[in-house]
């Protein structure tokens, strides 16, 4: 977010919320979608895509105002945005920072994309995978999803 | 209590454990009234006479009895009902379950909801772990399982017997060879699955340049609606049929195998060959299934 002086800033600062900040470049309104943010919201949002970061080269930074993020949010956001870091602002201070943590379990957020699953069937279960170091394994079918993650949250 | 949902959830010593209990069964020593008095429910969302025969046999030789779906048409399933509220219902009328049906994972659903034990017998493009139990019952009958030379012939990408018997012989330390034509090779995700535990998988165009060094060979079927042109389905199967001949070199050990049924990937002349253990490898599905419910049962 530090810019050279003449840019200004992006998006300004919040006062109560949460600061969702590097996330890979792009994936910023991923992240809303996963925290269920689709559509009309009443929360105040800001997101800032492709940002230039030291660190990362681009990155997008998302800010909700007036939501503090639950811990097992914070660790679904570990699905798309693994590196990113969390901060919890109270009265335009960082409260507290929460750093993201993989589940070894993601039940209910992402969709199998085996047609063929059980867990696509009107069946009274929540979808869930088991996160392994090549991807994510449906607890049902056993179908391993790799990459794009994104694009089978529910 | 003991489900068996998934070959890659059972281990090495609950497979020796199953095959050891399978062979003595075979030689006959087993208690005709072990599972007396005790009910299993046969649930067949598809059709699968083989399957369903063969534990139905199973359990009736072990002293039980067996109740059964009948036909899906006539049954609340047509109503719409859930397979999670038929099996929560069939749970409380039997002391076991053997499930059988088109969607994959339906068997892990079922142990979820059912208060008995549950038998995966074929998930759709899934799981089959009776299927592969018996696979590995043949081989052994004819050999120790450790470090021998396993061969896949056919279509490798669709076909589930094969992939689960993979996994399954990978606790053995089995060098795996291929022989597919393009595009019906195994799953990546599977040889990754086999690589990382450590499992050679060697990869062959013809099945000519590898036979002589193999100690099993188990064919799958190509299955013509895998092709869109008839004529190219027929030119490649043909690559990649077994006959008399392309067996003159093999070991003295060497063992046929195919899960059946069979279309025309096996010469009808190769049945007559001491070799072919594909219909034996069928017979075996009666022990192997009375050793899988003693297992959940007992």
């Amino acid at each position: 977010m530090k810019g050279k002086p003449e840019d200004g800033l992006l998006i300004s600062p919040i006062r109560n919320g949460t600061v969702i900040d590097h996330i890979d470049a792009g994936e910023g309104l991923s992240v809303l979608r996963i925290l269920g943010i689709i559509g009309r919201t009443t929360e105040a949002l800001s997101v800032a895509t492709n940002v230039e970061s030291r660190q990362m080269g681009r990155k997008d930074i998302v800010k909700i105002e007036n939501r503090e993020l639950l811990k097992e949010e914070v660790d679904r956001i570990s699905l798309i945005a693994p590196k990113a870091s969390i901060n919890i602002i109270r009265n335009f201070h960082v409260e507290r920072k929460i750093g993201v943590e993989i589940p070894s379990e993601v039940i209910g957020v992402i969709r199998c994309p085996n047609p063929g699953c059980i867990s696509n069937a009107n069946e009274p279960i929540d979808s869930s995978f088991a996160c392994q170091p090549r991807g994510y394994r449906c607890r049902y079918c056993e179908t391993l999803i790799t990459r794009d993650i994104a694009s089978y949250i529910i | 209590m003991h489900h068996i949902i998934s070959i890659k959830e059972i281990t090495r010593e609950e497979i020796d454990e199953i095959l050891d209990r399978a062979s003595a069964i075979d030689q006959g020593a087993f208690d005709p009234d072990a599972l007396k008095r005790k009910i299993l429910a046969i649930l067949f969302f598809e059709p699968s006479t083989r399957t369903q025969m063969s534990f139905a046999s199973a359990m009736l030789r072990l002293g039980g009895k067996v109740i059964n779906l009948g036909s899906v048409e006539t049954s609340s399933i047509v109503k719409g009902e859930t397979l999670a509220d038929t099996i929560s219902v069939v749970s409380g009328y039997a002391d076991a379950i053997v499930l059988r049906h088109p969607k994959e994972g339906a068997a892990r659903l079922a142990s979820e909801f059912s208060t008995v034990p549950v038998i995966n017998a074929g998930d759709g493009a899934g799981q089959h772990p009776s299927q592969t139990l018996l696979d590995l019952f043949t081989i052994r009958q004819s050999m120790p399982l450790d470090g021998i030379d396993v061969g896949f012939l056919g279509d490798l990408r669709y076909g589930r017997t094969a992939h689960s018997l993979a996994v399954a012989l990978s606790r053995y330390g089995v060098r795996i060879h291929t022989i597919t034509p393009k595009g019906l090779e195994l799953p990546p995700s599977l040889t990754d699955d086999l690589l990382d535990g450590g499992t050679e998988i060697v990869v062959h165009e013809h099945l000519e340049d590898i036979i002589s060094e193999l100690d099993v060979l188990y064919v799958t079927r190509i299955q013509r609606e895998r092709f869109p042109d008839p004529g190219a389905y027929a030119s490649i199967a043909s690559g990649y049929r077994v006959t008399p001949e392309v067996l003159t070199d093999v070991s003295d050990r060497f063992i046929l195998m195919h899960p059946l049924p069979r279309v025309d990937e096996i010469d009808t002349r190769v049945d007559a060959l001491s070799c072919a253990r594909y219909f034996q490898q069928a017979r075996n599905g009666v022990p192997v299934r009375m050793a899988m419910l003693q297992k959940v049962l007992s």
